[in-house]
């Protein structure tokens, strides 16, 4: 009992075959759209390579460049052969091909939605990666004449003044870091002797912060340094100073920015999904309607269209015995244990109806 | 003795005629382009409004406008005239108009060329502009609690962030300001007052910058206040430091942020200028070639196409008569008494009586 069969007069082929086409040059489209959208994220994500710390996030990028590549190919696939598959002599060579095309169509398919899930798993991921690179950036930010660090300062203070935030949960993280080289410390000055002595590590820690974390939309000029000192500034109140700084921590910003990029394009991820699963079923409905066709004896005449010839169990029984078939003719292991006393059952009875074939003989 | 004739046959015409309806459309994409290129100038103008005095700068975006919309609709009907031209039956219905449409046309690439030309000009009252502009902008950045001005310190210092500059001509300019609001000034303290008394309009001014100056390149961390004393900070000498802040004004920086727009734009322009000219020539050809299959009678025979039918100089002196006479149509022609059929001989022979003899002539002494 075939799956969902559909009948199919040669005006109704025509149409699917048109429809068809149309349908695949879309898809080619859309697979040119997942590959710039890959292209899109992946230069977004390698240009803040900086400040993260591992590139476990850059599968999603790169499945998505690879689908949409592979997804135009097939798409162009498809359209050639909805040409072809109106005309009997041209048709029949696309009959091999036809059953590898499925199985890569469903595989992309899959990778598209592995891409949906993935975007949503690695955000626990990409939110470690970048606490490790913020934290390592902030250490840094002074080291601007270690080679291989030098660029740290710009790249933080670029990140702060354009994602609006500061250090790496909030402006606090400036306080733990000694964020001023020892080259522009004045060691006879007794205040700068008092701040290194006041630590294990003898590093120079003030309640100051950089430049960059300074807010413009702060009504009053920008305060740095004395943070945490109230009677430092006039008018001032340390707990209550809400525009001064920039809130917000850097890392929050960033996964912020990088989940909406990925949110904003699901819904046209699963669209392309749905088209691409349209174009598998349309293009299976056209290859078992023409098929049907040809072998009538009218090849105008009416023919029947089906997803499936046998239904969804019998082909699966029908699939896994044609597998393990395969399987049989190479090495024994324990898989096939359990259909070798089968096919033992089967070779027995084979030869027992050879021996009784034979038996009788010597008795007649 | 026609000006640049050239041969055309049938074909040749018909070849012409298809040509100029293509590039007629094209030229329809770059008026489009233009009017997009205009509307671009006018939001980037917009977008730093609030830096710029009143000065009239509007008028060049409003002209590329202008000009992108009318080129759009004359070669519209370029595209129109010269689809209809390949048959000589449907060039008779746009016959009358095309000699005007030609005068019209060419003098609109003046106003094309004119609209390049400005694009170029624009710099010098641009740069009033800004000038006092930013010299406003810079003097309100501490009224953040003025309705109407509470925002310009944000602008300044997105300005100056993006931009990459400080102050108008340079980082010194912040020192002739008070950029500190006296809401953050603690009147109580000496050297506050010691500050505001040092110069005659009470203003609280120091060698300090907003924190927008500071300079991302610098290797080390930005010196904001006290910048022209060199013992306050240590290992810092003010004449030679370069990277700390930002050493450019930001006038320069706008205005050749500004330049840079307009001179692609003006190039645009002027490519466009010269692409409608050449599709002018291209149509003006057609039409006299045409006209003049139409004086031969035959439709398939080969005719002339010239730019002008007579050599530059008598066309010239011919429309300035016909200008001339314009003029003249109510004037009255006072040397016949105003009666043009005075001393005009008559043709046909009058009768005057059995006699033959014409009467006595009426001079005007009797």
């Amino acid at each position: 009992m075939a799956l969902l069969k559909m009948k199919f007069t040669q005006q109704r082929r025509v149409r699917l075959a048109q429809g068809l086409w149309l349908l695949s040059w879309l898809a080619v489209m859309c697979g040119a759209f997942i590959f710039c959208l890959g292209i899109y994220l992946k230069t977004e994500l390698l240009r803040r390579d900086e400040v993260m710390d591992n590139t476990e996030i850059h599968v999603v990028p790169n499945i998505l460049m690879m689908v949409g590549l592979a997804s135009i190919g097939t798409n162009w696939v498809a359209s050639r052969v909805c040409q072809d598959s109106l005309d009997a002599s041209r048709f029949p060579r696309w009959k091999v091909l036809l059953l590898a095309w499925f199985a890569v169509a469903a595989l992309l398919c899959c990778l598209l939605i592995a891409v949906v899930v993935l975007s949503y798993a690695l955000q626990g991921r990409l939110e470690e990666s970048l606490k490790v690179g913020l934290r390592n950036g902030i250490r840094f930010y002074k080291d601007t004449d270690v080679p291989g660090r030098c660029f740290q300062k710009e790249t933080i203070d670029h990140l702060q003044m354009e994602f609006r935030c500061c250090g790496n949960n909030n402006f606090k993280d400036w306080f733990e870091v000694q964020w001023v080289s020892n080259r522009y410390l004045d060691f006879t000055s007794k205040d700068v002797k008092d701040r290194i002595r006041s630590n294990v590590d003898g590093r120079f820690l003030l309640d100051g912060v950089p430049f960059s974390c300074c807010n413009p939309a702060s009504p009053r000029p920008c305060l740095q340094y004395h943070l945490t000192d109230n009677r430092a500034h006039y008018n001032y109140e340390y707990q209550s100073e809400e525009l001064n700084l920039y809130s917000r921590g850097c890392r929050q910003a960033l996964i912020d920015y990088y989940m909406d990029l990925m949110n904003s394009t699901g819904p046209g991820v699963l669209s392309v999904i749905l088209i691409q699963m349209s174009v598998l079923l349309s293009l299976r409905y056209l290859q078992t309607a023409v098929e049907g066709a040809m072998a009538l004896e009218n090849p105008e005449g009416e023919s029947e269209g089906y997803l499936l010839e046998k239904g969804v169990k019998q082909t699966f029984e029908d699939c896994k015995a044609k597998v393990l078939d395969m399987l049989k003719f190479a090495q024994v292991d324990a898989a096939d244990a359990e259909v070798s006393p089968g096919a033992a059952d089967a070779e027995k009875t084979v030869d027992n109806t050879t021996e009784k074939a034979a038996s009788p003989t010597p008795a007649s | 003795m026609a000006v640049l004739r050239v041969k055309f046959t049938k074909t040749k015409r018909d070849k012409l005629a298809q040509v100029l309806w293509i590039l007629n459309w094209i030229s329809v994409v770059t008026g489009v382009i233009l009017f997009s290129l205009g509307l671009f100038l006018k939001v980037e103008i917009n977008k730093r409004g609030e830096l710029m005095a009143e000065r009239d700068i509007q008028y060049v975006p409003n002209m590329l406008i202008a000009v992108g919309l009318i080129a759009c609709a004359i070669n519209f009907l370029g595209g129109k005239i010269c689809y209809d031209c390949v048959d000589t039956t449907k060039f008779l219905r746009w016959k009358l108009i095309m000699l005007p449409y030609i005068i019209c046309t060419f003098f609109f690439t003046f106003c094309v060329l004119v609209g390049a030309l400005m694009c170029y000009n624009m710099h010098g009252e641009l740069e009033e502009s800004l000038n006092l502009g930013l010299t406003e902008a810079m003097r309100f950045y501490k009224d953040t609690d003025t309705p109407g001005r509470c925002f310009l310190k944000r602008t300044v210092d997105l300005l100056q962030i993006h931009f990459q500059c400080c102050g108008n001509n340079g980082y010194k300019d912040w020192f002739q300001i008070q950029w500190i609001s006296n809401r953050y000034l603690d009147m109580s303290q000496k050297e506050v007052l010691n500050r505001l008394r040092s110069n005659v309009e009470g203003k609280y001014l120091m060698d300090g910058v907003p924190f927008s100056c500071c300079n991302t390149n610098s290797p080390r961390p930005c010196i904001q206040q006290q910048i022209t004393n060199n013992s306050a900070h240590f290992n810092y000498e003010h004449q030679t430091e370069e990277l700390n802040l930002w050493m450019k004004g930001c006038r320069q920086a706008l205005l050749e942020y500004y330049v840079h727009i307009m001179q692609s734009i003006g190039l645009a322009v002027l490519i466009t200028w010269l692409f409608e000219l050449s599709v002018l020539t291209g149509v003006r050809y057609l039409q006299t070639s045409l006209e003049n299959v139409l004086r031969q009678g035959d439709p398939n025979s080969e005719s002339d196409g010239w730019l002008l039918e007579n050599s530059f100089m008598e066309t010239a002196r011919t429309n300035l008569n016909i200008i001339k006479s314009l003029g003249k149509n109510n004037q009255i022609d006072t040397s016949n008494n105003g009666d043009p059929n005075i001393n005009v001989p008559s043709t046909s022979k009058a009768h005057y009586g059995p006699d033959n003899v014409p009467p006595k002539q009426i001079t005007e002494d009797s």
